[in-house]
């Protein structure tokens, strides 16, 4: 936590490159082909990226003409106005309070519990910060070093710019603008993201993370990132954050798209605590994510690890589709659903190539009134000979209100496929709660320490400073939900 | 140090303990013996604080203090250990990690200073050798996978580690072997230092010659029928039962 405060007050007042241009308008709610190409006029976008908007505009609308919202997942939520809804806003002043004697007395507990030094406490909660920090000397050096090893690591605006060859090639690869509902959108109206390309054998000698980057907020509402991983290559990417974010925008549909050529592997890694709403679930974000990673190359690897505690809504189900042969997937994910939160998560694991192999660890928690669904699909397509994997899925519940659903599906066409599936339920039981007691844990550390036991062989997978942060962040979101 | 006064427990509204009294000195091992059902298990839960035991009547002291008026981990901070009879399973905790959390707490509430992991380490290694357990051990999940025998042994471990001033164990000789009873045996008499008194709850007289209790109380449905020394368990081991519970009007 502690080096990523430096990086993110480094950002305050860093000012060189990777800033999109200051926007000084907003586009009107509403969504229509107008709307489409005035974003793309104001990002100053190339033809080709225009006609790729309009043709996700167009078959979103179709979409929504024959109300064909995906109605598949486990979740409930009062039907969303898409015409009420700005998809063009200015960067906002963000609102300065004067001290944290101005902040709800809720959220400094929460930022308390999570160890989040007061500096940084005041940046979240909107106090103006001095930045005391030496930060442009931090962002250069990270610069410099990814740039020595040719690494691009920018905007998606600016890639755009300056490796449109790169970006016209990939972008929409493994998310098709037809592949959903909300892919499609995404695709019209995309605000901005992350764009990472690792040259050929290059091991990137950094974890990349959204920090880095100045304008990380407020493109949170139509995200798109892009990573491609070209042969030999290697990265480790992390996106979120432990500290509770509130958005205005109620709808968040990001997409994200992961390309792993020849002998190459990607890790990604996820943090999600968005505002999950109040205990009688009113507001929260509804959180709909398109995650996909295609496994180009022969030998390649994508793991995508998760620890998801925020949202009013999560839907989201980080893929992989495994094309070259000897490729690997793997989904490792912690979903926590409390209050009145849902979530519906899980994978798909679509094999294609010979002998790909692909694994999967959910754990679900579920407490309060939440709900919580796994729903997972392993593909073996007719060639994908000698296709291997595993499934574990564990939930565990705390109390008896709320809800754990597993639902797997698996369609295997090639005969020499091996598909291993395991799920249990468990509950925090009296008796361990007491056993902890005994040798004298509060009951509350108990719980903690059960569910830290519950998700280890996920959180184990995290880059270190983001496991020690899953933990904290469980523990603090599982307070008061202790029997 | 325990003072036990007329306690009446129950559980889930039916009454177990119906007038315990129990007096345990410094240094003192009191045996607590019974039939299955007389309320053993109850008495040791109820003394250890556990939710769900609730006392309807009575009154405990512990070195003075009213210990019913503490939570468990309270009662356990201030030297009391229960060495369960069916030691719980914690997947994915470390004994290690588990183990030196309690222990910290410990340390905390007697105001000392907390121990680093490289520390505990130290320790933990040194009372695995002392309890004949494979230090490997420690760092697999609360007793996850373990057979009755290696549960049993780490029970005696943590009691070890965590040095209670008051041990209450239950059945502490089940599930195990005449070779393992004798080690762990040897382990809980090694770690008798002056001022630990001991409270042992078992059916059958078999440990009592290994664990050689000062005083022998018999608990027959939820009262304390008879107390005796060493001779009133080994008139239990020929007799049973039976002639107990007919005196007590069972």
């Amino acid at each position: 936590m502690t080096n990523r405060t430096v990086q993110e007050l480094a950002e305050q007042s860093y000012k060189y490159g990777w800033t999109t241009e200051v926007e000084e308008e907003s586009a009107p709610p509403g969504l229509s082909e107008e709307i489409v190409r005035w974003i793309s006029e104001r990002k100053g976008e190339p033809e080709w990226l225009l006609e790729w908007r309009l043709k996700a505009y167009h078959h979103f609308m179709r979409l929504l003409g024959d109300a064909q919202l995906p109605a598949w997942a486990n979740v409930t939520h009062p039907p969303i106005d898409f015409q009420a809804i700005r998809y063009y806003a200015a960067p906002k002043p963000k609102l300065e309070l004067e001290s944290l004697d101005q902040v709800d007395a809720e959220i400094l507990k929460t930022y308390e519990r999570l160890g989040i030094p007061l500096e940084e406490q005041k940046r979240l909660a909107g106090v103006a910060v001095d930045a005391i920090f030496d930060s442009v000397s931090v962002m250069t050096t990270a610069k410099e070093t990814l740039a020595k090893y040719g690494v691009i690591f920018s905007s998606v605006s600016e890639a755009v710019k300056e490796h449109p060859e790169l970006v016209r090639k990939y972008l929409g690869s493994v998310v098709p603008h037809s592949d959903n509902f909300y892919a499609a959108l995404n695709s019209a109206v995309f605000s901005d993201g992350s764009f990472v390309y690792i040259p050929p054998g290059v091991r990137c000698p950094l974890e990349l993370s959204t920090y880095f980057r100045i304008n990380a907020e407020g493109s949170g509402q139509f995200e798109r990132t892009l990573i491609i991983a070209d042969k030999g290559s290697y990265v480790s990417y992390l996106e979120g954050c432990s500290a509770p974010m509130r958005d205005e925008n109620q709808l968040h549909a990001a997409v994200v798209e992961l390309v792993a050529l020849d002998d190459a592997e990607i890790k990604y890694s996820t943090i999600q605590n968005w505002y999950p709403g109040d205990d009688n679930g009113k507001g929260g974000i509804y959180n709909f994510v398109t995650k996909r990673g295609k496994c180009a190359g022969d030998r390649s690897r994508i793991s995508w690890t998760q620890v998801e505690t925020g949202s009013a809504i999560t839907w989201k189900y980080p893929s992989v589709l495994l094309q070259g042969d000897h490729s690997t997937g793997e989904f490792y994910s912690v979903a926590l659903a409390k209050g009145r939160q849902q979530a519906d998560t899980g994978t798909k694991m679509t094999h294609i190539g010979k002998n790909t192999s692909s694994r999967i660890i959910s754990k679900g928690i579920s407490a309060g009134h939440g709900n919580n669904t796994y729903r997972g699909l392993v593909k073996v397509l007719p060639k994908a000979e000698g296709a291997v994997n595993f499934t574990q899925c564990d939930s565990l519940l705390i109390g008896d209100q709320c809800g754990a659903h597993t639902v797997p599906y698996i369609e295997v066409q090639n005969r020499s496929a091996s598909v291993e599936h395991e799920a249990s339920t468990t509950k925090v039981s009296e008796e361990q709660l007491f056993y902890c007691q005994q040798r004298g844990l509060a009951r509350e550390d108990a719980q903690s320490v059960i569910v830290n036991g519950f998700v280890r062989d996920v959180v184990k997978r995290l880059p270190l400073e983001f496991a020690v942060e899953a933990d904290r962040l469980l523990e603090v979101n599982l307070e008061g939900t202790v029997g | 140090m325990l003072e036990v006064r007329d306690l009446h427990a129950e559980v889930n509204g039916v009454e177990i303990l119906k007038g315990v009294d129990l007096s345990v000195g410094v240094d003192e091992t009191h045996a607590i013996m019974g039939p299955n059902g007389s309320g053993k298990s109850t008495l040791a839960y109820v003394l250890a604080g556990r939710p769900g035991y609730e006392v309807t009547a009575g009154s405990v002291t512990f070195d003075g203090d009213d210990l019913l008026a503490l939570p468990a981990e309270e009662r356990a901070r201030r030297g009391l250990f229960l060495s369960f009879q069916h030691p719980v399973e914690i997947p994915g905790v470390r004994m290690d990690h588990f183990l030196r959390a309690g222990y910290n707490e410990l340390r905390k509430n007697a105001g000392e200073e907390q121990l680093d992991p490289l520390k505990f380490d130290r320790l933990i290694r040194s009372k695995a050798k002392a309890v004949e357990m494979e230090p490997a051990m420690t760092k697999r999940a609360v007793n996850e996978g373990f057979s009755g025998g290696e549960k049993k042994r780490n029970e005696v471990l943590q009691m070890a580690v965590l040095e209670p001033r008051l041990r209450i164990l239950d059945e502490i000789d089940s599930g195990l072997d005449v070779d393992a009873l004798r080690e762990v045996a040897r382990g809980i008499t090694d770690l008798s230092v002056p001022g630990t008194s001991t409270i042992l709850v078992t059916h059958y007289d078999r440990v009592l010659s290994y664990l050689e209790p000062d005083h022998v109380h018999v608990l027959i449905d939820g009262r304390i029928a008879r107390s005796g020394g060493r001779a009133l368990a080994k008139e239990i081991e020929e007799r049973g039962y039976d002639w107990l519970e007919a005196g007590a009007g069972v």
